[in-house]
């Protein structure tokens, strides 16, 4: 599979009230043509800085991305201007939000919505953007589309004005979508029939997927490799077997022990104790260590680095390192 | 930023940690619990807002000036408010009439210092009687909820729309004009707004009261509604009154200038204006311009401090 | 959106209702009105008022007539010049308030929202700055003080406008300016502050997200929903703006029906007070529903309401 995105070493700081916010610190992932990534983690861990950071999207002020290099297709879109952006957004990459509700415009009929987009980038008549927008409708799967274009978004419940963003992000075709908690605002019976719809869609043209979510049965249905966000980083990458059934972090299996699970009997449900720390100045070791189960002298003082444990599973965790497993059996011992 | 990147800097780099530092690290259960985040209280972190906006602090210590002014002014100046010096009308501003005088020779500085305190006054009963009647109006209406909440927000919807200048115009002229009789005509119609948002407030606790009792919070409950509930239901309200006092002090000097305000020996600011109305054409520029500008100075205070609190006090803008 | 019109309809009758009664006990009460027998007045006011207000009736008849004369728009003779009535003084004073109100109102409404666009456009910066220092100017300065100045500096010092009076474009410019300022100010914040709010809506990221451009989105995604608070306020804007020219007229000696309605305020001229009240009432409160169904009608969401919006 062909490389579609590459993210370098990404860093994302807003200047607020109390100080300077470094909301991502030099994140690096890719992600290829027609494959599923999941960004997991608590609110407030940058994963949805890193979407908007991709698109570009990030408020200046006061948010800026201070480092780092986003390429899409060996293009550079952290060079791009504001403009060639404009021709990015919506027919290479396309982006859509956690509630429905909002990112619909009250005031314009829904056809108006979904052709604008196609019209501002490819040169269509309004009849052949409008059937454009009712391929779309049925591919999304909204009944009775002919009707349903002239009608405003409150005429729509939560999950279809959601479906009616997901055909209004496809409209172009782009290669990339990026869906920031698509299904987080939505009731459970709906949230399933959303994620059925990506993979059905995924299917049909093949468009890759970057799932922004903090719910891990999300992630556990349509995803194929899953990252783990935490305080601005990325602190575990792998395949979703390998996060699932060979978790490595301290804090991934914190997770993945917070999640009620139907395959493994009588365990109880284990929350993460503590919260995350404070972005306005972040800790130099490893950002977890106030919360971890096992955390050393060490953690405090230095970043651990990048551990190859497969091709594709990565982590940073001074776990790894021999002298750490020396003293977990020491201590098993004791 | 850049310190503690250097400070990273120093540290061994990954490649060579020593050894001792693979140790379990202590830690108590106080440290985990922590939020790391400092936090204010509401009322600490909204003062500390609105200290930094230079522009509300301006006019908060205008407003203070004003006041101390109002208050001892007319006691600091010789002359009397009211007397009639014709001999000496319009001296321009001097060392003996630092605001020159008026067209019956009247010292505009004692007058001005006058024209506050009956500026000031009106604009701060007219928001107090406002929020005293739109505190119980509002607060029946949210309270008891249901049919009672209908007709009473029927009510004000009706007097909403009664144009507020007219009636209060129609009231003076029956009433006839004096200090007592303006303050009621302003507030006969003006406590409808504060009674809307204490009544929507008013709404908004009661949600949260459920809220509390489903949660059974106990001991808790003091300290919610200090730091939850008073904080989303005072700001608008505070800031409601701060925006009622401009416009009462706007309202009295408009009366005033159309004839139907403060009469002597009172002096309004609007009386002094409109008094001053021929002197203008006739260079004497002074008559109107203290007046004029304590008005304006003061409506700018009152507006840009409502604006501060507004910032400062609302809680969705806070992050 | 029937049930809403119906409703905004009720709500405007019942408040016509009122004014008009309080008037009627207002006037009841006090001496030297129509309806009170210490009028000292001349014999031809004294048989105007007597054949208008039907005074030889009880007050109930005479409430109801007075109900049925405001209906059918007569509002009776002046006290003080015996050979006007107050329509006449409508007909001649109205049309000159209206065309000075009107042309404030669209000056006001057209230079408040372009600066509170550009003011939000521009957040934070000189722009910004610029504008919204001259909007907390404009609303803080009262506007007969800002008409007094005008004439001083502008028409006295400067000799570049007519001191007064509504002849001519020129004569306009000096009352229109006082008595638009206030009102542009309080829109171009009101602009400024709900185009901010609406440039961080979901839908906005949204159309930035289909790669629209900005100017696009400004003026078919921003605009419409950051206009309708300025809608919902135009109501207190025209209050604002019909009251202030009465100053606005005594100053400018604009023969318009502020300045007939202050002289009937200083002469006590009671049915002239009374007319032009529940005349400029009835106004406010009709045009106040008007803007209540142009806000239906600009808002889809409320024709699903069954209880008519907020």
């Amino acid at each position: 599979m062909e490389k579609l995105l590459e993210v370098n070493d990404l860093h994302v700081t807003f200047s607020t009230y109390g100080g300077t916010v470094k909301a991502v610190r030099g994140v690096d992932f890719e992600i290829h043509q027609g494959e599923t990534l999941a960004i997991v983690g608590e609110s407030g861990c940058g994963k949805s800085v890193t979407a908007n950071a991709i698109m570009k999207l990030i408020p200046d002020p006061p948010g800026k991305i201070t480092k780092g290099t986003i390429t899409f297709k060996n293009k550079a879109l952290t060079s791009l201007s504001e403009k060639q952006m404009r021709s990015v957004r919506g027919v290479d990459i396309s982006m859509i939000f956690q509630d429905p509700m909002t990112a619909l415009n009250p005031t314009l009929t829904i056809g108006t919505q979904l052709i604008e987009g196609v019209r501002e980038h490819q040169k269509l008549s309004a009849g052949q953007a409008k059937a454009k927008a009712l391929e779309m409708l049925q591919l999304v799967g909204i009944p009775n589309p002919i009707e349903r274009l002239k009608q405003y978004p409150h005429q729509f419940s939560g999950g279809m004005r959601q479906r009616i963003v997901i055909a209004m992000a496809l409209i172009c075709e782009p290669e990339l979508l990026i869906a920031d908690e698509p299904t987080t605002a939505l009731d459970v019976t709906i949230q399933a029939q959303i994620l059925e719809l990506f993979e059905k869609i995924q299917a049909a043209t093949k468009v890759a997927i970057i799932l922004i979510t903090h719910d891990l049965g999300v992630v556990a249905k349509i995803a194929d490799r899953i990252a783990v966000m935490y305080a601005g980083k990325i602190i575990e990458v792998g395949s979703k077997r390998e996060i699932f059934y060979q978790a490595q972090h301290p804090y991934t299996k914190g997770l993945l022990n917070s999640v009620p699970r139907l395959d493994v009997k009588g365990e109880k449900l284990k929350p993460i104790d503590g919260s995350p720390p404070d972005l306005f100045s972040p800790p130099q070791g490893c950002p977890f260590t106030a919360r971890c189960p096992l955390a050393m002298e060490v953690c405090d003082k230095v970043y651990p680095n990048t551990t190859d444990k497969s091709k594709s599973h990565k982590v940073n965790c001074w776990m790894q390192d021999k002298r750490a497993q020396q003293l977990l059996k020491l201590t098993a011992i004791k | 930023m850049n310190l503690a990147e250097k400070s990273t800097k120093q540290l061994p780099s990954p490649a060579n940690i020593p050894d001792a530092w693979f140790t379990w690290k202590e830690k108590d259960k106080a440290e985990m619990q922590s939020v790391s985040r400092p936090s204010l209280s509401y009322w600490m972190d909204a003062w500390r807002r609105l200290a930094k906006n230079k522009l509300a602090m301006t006019g908060l210590i205008f407003l203070v000036i004003l006041t101390i002014f109002a208050i001892v002014g007319p006691i600091l100046s010789p002359y009397d408010v009211n007397k009639q010096d014709l001999p000496n009308q319009y001296q321009p501003p001097s060392k003996a009439h630092w605001f020159g005088t008026d067209n019956a020779g009247r010292d505009v500085f004692t007058r001005t210092w006058y024209g506050a305190r009956i500026s000031l006054f009106v604009g701060f009963m007219a928001a107090l009687i406002d929020f005293t009647i739109g505190i119980v109006y509002g607060g029946i209406a949210g309270y008891k909820g249901g049919r009672t909440d209908n007709i009473m927000m029927r009510i004000i919807e009706v007097l909403y729309g009664l144009p507020y200048l007219l009636v209060v115009i129609l009231l003076l002229v029956v009433l006839g004009p004096s200090l007592t009789t303006i303050i009621i005509a302003l507030t006969v119609t003006g406590w409808v707004g504060m009674a809307r948002i204490v009544r929507g407030q008013v709404l908004q606790i009661k949600n949260y009261e459920f809220v509390l009792a489903s949660r059974s919070f106990g001991a808790k409950t003091s300290r919610i509604i200090r730091k939850n509930l008073l904080p989303n239901t005072m700001g608008p309200i505070i800031i409601q009154m701060t925006l009622t006092v401009p416009s009462a002090i706007f309202a009295e000097a408009f009366l005033s200038f159309l004839g139907l305000g403060i009469q002597a020996p009172f002096a309004s600011w609007g009386v002094m204006a409109n008094d001053s109305l021929g002197a203008i054409l006739s260079g004497h520029w002074w008559t109107l311009f203290f007046p004029a500008f304590f008005i304006s100075f003061t409506m700018f205070a009152f507006n840009v401090l409502g604006d501060g609190l507004q910032d400062a006090l609302d809680p969705k803008l806070r992050k | 959106m029937l049930r809403y019109i119906l409703k905004r309809l009720l709500i405007m009758l019942v408040t016509l209702w009122i004014i008009v009664t309080l008037t009627f006990i207002l006037m009841v009460t006090i001496p030297g009105s129509p309806f009170n027998s210490e009028r000292g007045t001349n014999e031809v006011v004294q048989a105007n008022l007597e054949a208008h207000y039907n005074l030889d009736e009880t007050y109930i008849v005479q409430y109801f007539l007075y109900l049925k004369s405001i209906v059918t728009l007569d509002f009776g003779p002046s006290i003080k010049q015996p050979s006007q009535t107050v329509n006449d003084m409508l007909m001649r004073g109205f049309p000159i308030s209206f065309e000075l109100g009107i042309i404030t109102i669209i000056v006001a409404v057209l230079s408040g929202v372009t600066l509170g666009i550009f003011a939000a456009l521009k957040h934070n910066q000189i722009i910004d700055y610029l504008a919204m220092g001259f909007a907390v100017l404009g609303i803080s300065i009262p506007n007969f003080v800002l008409a007094t100045l005008l004439i001083q500096q502008l028409a006295v010092n400067i000799e570049l406008f007519p001191v007064a009076r509504w002849l001519s474009p020129a004569h306009m410019i000096l009352p229109i300016t006082a008595l638009a300022t206030g009102p542009m100010a309080i829109i171009a914040r009101l602009t400024r502050s709900t185009m901010l709010e609406v440039l961080t809506q979901d839908y906005i990221k949204m159309a930035r997200a289909k790669g629209l451009s900005p100017w696009k989105i400004v003026i078919k995604h921003a605009l419409k929903n950051a206009l309708m608070p300025v809608v919902t306020i135009m109501g207190t804007l025209l209050a604002g703006i019909l009251t202030g020219t009465f100053v606005i007229e005594k100053i400018f000696a604009v023969p318009g029906m502020g300045k007939y309605f202050v002289e009937s305020i200083n002469q006590r001229d009671y049915p002239v007070i009374m007319g032009t009240t529940v005349f400029y009432s009835a106004f406010l409160i009709i045009m106040l529903f008007l803007v209540d169904i142009a806000y239906g009608l600009l808002d889809p969401r409320i024709k699903l309401h069954k209880k008519g919006g907020k």
